[in-house]
């Protein structure tokens, strides 16, 4: 897929956003976010901004607090400390089923889609609010009923034919092959209406094929929907390719934001993924909050981010990382 | 010919069980909990319907339906002061819990309405509808019990397959966090099946006490605990399930009573749950589901 990198103008906060997007309040905003599991902090000063319709990558290595993010944002977690800004408005108070009427809408890392009902079903559970009649009308199936259930139909079909499902409609959500399940949980989550989407790993198991076909559609449903998408994704071709500002997290701490090409380059993600290798890596460039005692010498984690370090890895070593600046000024 | 009318008594009886059985399976089903206060919901249901009918001579109908309205409010409550609280709390603590309750509901009602037996008025009719030339007789009762059964049946598969609120209550049932996060009102639709639960206990209460009139403050447990053992049989959480066990916990009732022994009958039922639970643990319909750990 061809793809424009979209230049990031940076935002008060350390935070950047796409030029298109950079006179507009952000969908999403964290101030100072964090969570302490018995004393652990989990995640620690977390401040991201995303755009109306961006397309943002959280990225890390396994047990970086990614899906905790995601948790808190959704409410699943209630945060330690610091502000999240959903729409402008402060979520304080607010509860899942609030969020996600407000319009935040997510997936999950191991999926959890209704898998008794049928995909009709699953997806009629996410226009939930949307279907308007009461339990008489229901029950009686009374006028309002057909009618409210023909928009929802008719609102389900279209939302299939977006992955290319229709012909799936029938069929017991547990029975479909695993990339379908993948792709129903999207669609599932975008019968919510939502302004941002929650992508948690959405290419996990999926095959080359099927993790390009998704690419395309992320960007379609963004492109149709206007709305903003954040993933969290260890294939790293899908992250550098269609997302437009990425953040890294590392032990509960961001360690770079950036466009996709500035954190291919960053020293400090390239330590954070694979390990440093002494002589590669001279005492100046680490970063604050850095353990310096420290020496990950845990291998990648998916193939794919393994390709990524065997083409990049050489000779982005040098290239100049925006990270230090943030960490010096920011913080 | 006998034969045929123990039957029919059988599957009177069964429809009854079935009623009260789908409280509990709707409940299990969503709140993984088993409400043992549900068979003194039915008490409650029958005494407020046998005031209303006796003491101020309303018609059946506005009996039934207030009733309806009493039960639907108390089971709405228990949820709330006694089992909302204890969301988070294990499995066993809820058990105790509604226990408690169920013995709280019936000395209440020991307090308010004394120990001394009512008579429950038939809400049918005592005419018998003879068929077969006078050798079938079957009484109203029996046949208003089993239509019950059925319209009841009908209108829940309906209601849980194909309305909003039933896909929301089969996505709770399955999995709340996500359906939380769908914008499902997890809470409310737990009230939601509590009410529904409740609202059938009353009529359960209701046909049972016309069919064996003696209304006391203990009424409900036999019944409820045969009805728990029906949702069991059925497969607990699947709602044909607890009406097909309703129906042939009945119907093996009655023909114990008949033909083996009647101070045995209910041994036999609750033997019949015991190997059940030990050939298929799941329940006739219930699906074996393995137990993350």
């Amino acid at each position: 897929m061809a793809r424009v990198e979209t230049k990031l103008v940076p935002q008060p906060a350390t935070n950047y956003l796409p030029e298109r997007d950079a006179d507009k309040q952000p969908i999403l905003e964290t101030r100072n976010l964090g969570i302490d599991f018995g004393g652990l902090a989990a995640l620690d000063s977390f401040d991201i901004a995303v755009s109306p319709t961006e397309i943002a990558g959280l990225i890390g290595p396994n047990g970086a607090g990614k899906t905790t993010v995601f948790n808190l944002l959704t409410k699943v977690y209630q945060p330690t400390r610091g502000t999240i800004l959903f729409d402008g408005r402060d979520t304080l108070g607010m509860s899942s089923v609030h969020l996600s009427r407000a319009g935040m809408a997510r997936t999950f890392q191991n999926i959890r889609l209704f898998n008794n009902m049928n995909v009709e079903d699953n997806i009629k559970v996410g226009l939930h609010k949307s279907i308007k009649y009461g339990m008489v009308a229901g029950t009686l199936r009374l006028p309002s009923y057909w009618k409210q259930e023909k928009i929802a139909h008719e609102r389900v079909r279209e939302l299939l034919s977006i992955f290319s499902m229709e012909h799936l409609t029938q069929h017991r959500a547990g029975s479909l092959p695993y990339g379908a399940q993948r792709r129903l949980e999207i669609i599932r989550a975008l019968a919510t209406d939502p302004k941002l989407l929650l992508l948690d790993e959405p290419a996990a198991g999926m095959n080359p094929s099927e993790t390009a076909e998704l690419m395309e559609n992320i960007v379609k449903v963004r492109d149709t929907f206007q709305i903003a998408v954040v993933l969290i994704e260890h294939d790293m071709n899908l992250v550098m390719g269609i997302c437009e500002g990425i953040c890294v997290l590392n032990f509960g701490k961001i360690i770079a934001k950036g466009t996709p090409s500035e954190i291919q380059n960053n020293p400090v993600v390239i330590e954070a993924y694979l390990g440093r290798r002494e002589e590669d890596h001279p005492e100046d460039e680490r970063a604050e909050g850095e353990d310096p005692g420290v020496t990950y010498v845990e291998g990648p984690e998916g193939h794919s981010t393994d390709e990524w370090a065997a083409d990049k890895g050489p000779e982005v070593m040098h290239g100049e990382g925006r990270e230090e600046d943030h960490h010096a000024d920011g913080d | 010919m006998s034969f045929l009318s123990h039957l029919i008594s059988g599957i009177s009886l069964g429809s009854i069980y079935a009623i009260i059985a789908l409280g509990y399976t709707m409940v299990y089903g969503i709140a993984k909990m088993l409400n043992f206060a549900h068979g003194d919901v039915i008490m409650v249901g029958a005494y407020s319907c046998f005031f209303l009918m006796s003491r101020f001579h309303l018609p059946v109908i506005v009996g039934v339906v207030a009733a309806m309205l009493v039960c639907t409010l108390l089971g709405v409550t228990i949820e709330r002061l006694a089992y909302k609280p204890l969301r988070a709390a294990p499995a066993l603590a809820v058990l105790i819990t509604a226990i408690g309750v169920s013995y709280f509901l019936q000395n209440a009602a020991l307090l308010l309405w004394t120990s001394n037996p009512k008579v429950f008025p038939s809400i049918a009719g005592n005419t018998s509808i003879k068929l077969l030339g006078g050798q079938l007789s079957i009484s109203p009762t029996a046949l208003l019990s089993i239509a019950s059964c059925i319209v009841i049946m009908v209108a829940l598969t309906w209601f849980t397959s194909s309305t909003r609120m039933g896909k929301a209550m089969r996505a709770c049932s399955e999995d709340k966090g996500a359906a939380q996060l769908m914008g499902i009102n997890v809470n409310v639709t737990i009230s939601m099946v509590f009410a529904i639960g409740s609202a059938l206990a009353a009529i359960a209460g209701i046909l049972l006490c016309s069919a064996y009139p003696t209304l006391t403050p203990t009424t409900g447990s036999m019944p409820g605990i045969k009805a728990f053992t029906a949702a069991v049989f059925g497969g607990i959480g699947s709602i044909p399930g607890a009406m097909i066990g309703g129906i042939l916990l009945g119907i093996i009732e009655i023909f114990g009573k008949a033909y083996i022994s009647t101070q045995l009958s209910d041994a036999i039922v609750f033997l019949v749950l015991i190997i059940v639970l030990l050939v298929r643990p799941a329940g006739i319909l219930g699906k074996t589901v393995q137990e993350k750990v």
